[in-house]
């Protein structure tokens, strides 16, 4: 054998490749594709961007208005029970003579007798021992400082422990809406005395009381502890409203999964394939897309009117919202399932498994990270939706936190909606963004279990 | 009418010396077995005996039914929706597709390996032991892993992975794992065991290693293997069927379906003219 030639053929010049190369086609064609390949990632990137900027503008606001709410404007004031004051009866004793049904009377009477007592001159006194002595005068002036939910609180207190009446305590007490917004700057000082919601002896006040260290601007538990309030803005919270929401969650999760997921398995697993199944099929993807106000009026067509559900009852709503819900988990699931190997399935059944062993063993732990995800995401999806639950009373003002799924209750996003209405607009913005971020919160913590409980359950072999 | 139709000899007649070796009662006994998949026929009326403790090949070009016939044994079929099976297949003189049959207990005595490995994404011996676990042959793990190591040990990997048997089956290679979907399907000890084309995925060694360990099973099981390698149909199978467009073409001893076809069509098909 012999080498005819070490050297490999020449490659062709530049000009050649322009006219003669049969390869001229695609390289003419070359920078056209590379630039629309480079005009496609920029789009791409592009709307990426767009997309991270509306997020960051969303949560700067959110958080800019939202998080100072969470500080208050709070008394910190040395409080004297004083009976005199207040005008009350001692605390009944227990005479020899008396039974304990007898006693138990006297002693409800007494703290009945509490409700009459006047409170807000304890509070009044508290005060005025910071105040220069013509505020005496100005009792209405003052009393307002202090949001009016707080006499009821020292009401409480008192009843609770009566052993403290005589005593001076030192109580955390929040400042009147106004008062928070007017520290916070959330007031335009350049009003005239006629439009300030605050007197000028008051604002005289508060910069007197800021001056002595009795008012400062504190985190406060309010806006988590306690219910809505109309009489006392200043400690509105979102109790009643996440206590609602909760039980709705809990509805929509233990309705909603279950029946979702077996109708998914039983549709892709199961059934038969053919026009009916197809048709139901095309029905779950349309309920998907169902404008959920829709399912508001079913719901007060169906729960309300015609079942007699209570109105404005975290059941029904959890109800209306499991419906809504529903076709998401089940195109959730079915997706998942068509996502797992039919070799899988067909190595089960070879083996003799029947059909729903081979779901039960290996297609369902296979499917079961994807499966809690869409569910999961379906519940988050209901836990902010507020359209349906407009429609079943939900927006009414609820004072109290609900103890059971039929006690009347209001939902966070409808919180949220019905404080972006209120009149107090100043106070209730920051009010309204830091309910906001409560819900995002949660939002964020039940995707976050969605991530970990699929981390976790995802099998890497 | 139907009953001497069923105990007619298949069409293709086998070399009478074959004749006497197989005296025994055949092992399964098809008679002009049908599949149509919707309106598409996809088998014509297919009369075959397979022989017991034999190994027995199907071969022919793609998509000339031979898969298909193949799953008709354990009536795998039954999972493909619009598919219908017309005539009839006796395992042991019974008839598999008789309503009486429960077709649970029809897989647990004909097992299936397939084309692609496909163990389970638990451990090894979870793999071998679902079987067993499933069909109720042994229900505590000590009853369990005497089975799981024996059939890992038929299937010739017990050696490779008995330090591991609790980690993930998909871990292996694919030729460890085609063997341990094996092992998986003689756990419960079949009377009939049917593979899939079980080396198309595989390299030539692990190709080597199954081949060899169908040698040494066929001393307990019955065997049927569709591939498309000639040449490991002639390496380990007894008997050759050559399917052709949805028909059986001839049937008979390999050597003579190899080197003495007596159709035209599987010469063609033997020498490489043409699939």
């Amino acid at each position: 054998m012999t080498v005819v030639s070490n050297q490999l053929p020449p490659l062709p010049s530049n000009a050649d490749q322009g006219a003669k190369s049969p390869y001229s086609a695609v390289h003419s064609s070359l920078s056209k594709r590379h630039a629309s390949e480079r005009r496609f990632k920029a789009l791409g990137l592009a709307a990426v961007l767009i997309g991270l900027g509306f997020v960051a503008i969303l949560f700067t606001s959110i958080l800019s208005k939202g998080l100072p709410a969470f500080w208050q404007a709070t008394f910190t004031l040395p409080v004297t029970i004083d009976a005199k004051a207040l005008s009350i009866e001692p605390y009944p004793q227990q005479n020899s003579g008396q039974t304990d049904a007898e006693y138990a009377k006297e002693v409800a009477d007494w703290q009945a007798s509490l409700a009459g007592a006047n409170w807000a001159r304890l509070i009044q006194n508290a005060l005025l021992v910071y105040l220069p002595p013509e505020a005496a005068r100005r009792s209405r002036d003052v009393q307002r400082l202090v949001t009016s939910s707080e006499r009821f609180q020292l009401r409480e207190l008192v009843a609770a422990q009566p052993d403290i009446i005589g005593q001076t305590v030192t109580l955390r007490m929040l400042a009147d809406a106004n008062v928070d917004v007017w520290i916070k700057g959330g007031i335009d000082r350049t009003l005239s005395d006629r439009q300030l919601p605050l007197t000028p002896a008051q604002r005289q006040y508060i910069e007197i009381l800021q001056d002595r260290g009795v008012l400062n601007q504190s985190f406060s538990t309010a806006l988590f502890t306690n219910v809505d309030s109309r009489s006392s803005p200043a400690s509105a919270g979102l109790a009643g409203a996440l206590v609602g929401s909760l039980f709705m969650m809990l509805i929509v999760i233990v309705l909603s999964v279950p029946i979702g997921v077996a109708a998914a398995i039983y549709l892709e697993e199961f059934a038969p394939k053919n026009r009916f199944t197809d048709l139901i099929e095309v029905n779950i993807n349309n309920l998907a897309a169902v404008p959920s106000i829709v399912f508001g009026l079913l719901g007060a067509a169906v729960f309300i009117s015609w079942l007699r559900l209570p109105l404005s009852a975290p059941l029904v709503g959890g109800l209306v919202l499991t419906l809504m819900t529903l076709p998401t988990v089940i195109i959730a699931t079915r997706a998942t399932l068509r996502a797992i190997p039919p070799s899988i399935r067909q190595a089960a059944i070879g083996l003799g498994a029947s059909r729903v062993q081979t779901v039960t063993h290996h297609v369902l732990p296979l499917a079961l990270p994807g499966i809690l995800t869409g569910a999961i995401i379906g519940v988050a999806q209901a836990l902010g939706e507020t359209a349906p639950l407009l429609l079943i009373g939900m927006s009414a003002f609820v004072a109290n936190i609900p103890s059971t799924p039929l006690d009347q209750s209001t939902a966070l996003p409808v919180q949220i909606f019905l404080w972006q209405g209120n009149e107090l607009r100043n106070f209730f913005e920051s009010r309204t963004s830091a309910a906001i971020i409560v819900l995002l919160a949660l939002m964020i913590v039940l995707n976050g279990l969605a991530i970990y409980l699929r981390r976790r359950f995802e099998r890497r072999w | 009418m139907l009953e001497s139709k069923s105990l007619e000899r298949p069409a293709t007649k086998a070399p009478p010396a074959e004749a006497t070796v197989e005296a025994a009662d055949p092992k399964v006994v098809a008679r002009d077995v049908s599949v149509f998949y919707g309106e598409k026929r996809a088998l014509h009326s297919v009369s075959i005996d397979i022989n017991p403790r034999s190994v027995t090949a199907f071969i022919g070009p793609s998509g000339c039914g031979k898969t298909t016939f193949l799953r008709c044994f354990n009536r795998m079929n039954d999972t493909i929706e619009g598919a219908r099976v017309e005539g009839k297949i006796q395992l042991d003189g019974r008839d598999i597709y008789d309503a009486s049959l429960d077709v649970v207990e029809l897989r647990a005595r004909v097992g299936m390996v397939f084309q692609k490995p496909n163990p389970f994404p638990k451990s090894i011996f979870e793999n071998v032991a679902y079987g067993p676990r499933i069909h109720g042959l042994a229900r505590t793990k000590s009853e369990l892993e005497p089975i799981v190591v024996k059939s890992l040990q038929r299937a010739g990997l017990f050696d490779e992975v008995k330090d591991r048997l609790h980690e993930p089956g998909t871990g292996l290679s694919g030729g460890q794992q085609q063997r341990l979907c094996i092992a998986r399907a003689i756990a419960v000890s079949p009377e009939l065991i049917l593979m899939d084309e079980p080396c198309s995925a595989l390299d030539p060694i692990s190709t080597a290693r199954i081949e060899e360990l169908m040698d040494q099973l066929r001393e307990n099981f019955t065997i049927i293997i569709v591939t498309h390698s000639m040449q490991q149909a002639a390496r380990v199978a007894q008997r050759t069927a050559f399917f052709h467009l949805g028909t059986l073409v001839e049937y008979g001893d390999t050597n003579d379906v190899f080197m003495n076809p007596e159709s035209q069509k599987t010469r063609d098909y033997v020498t490489g003219r043409f699939g």
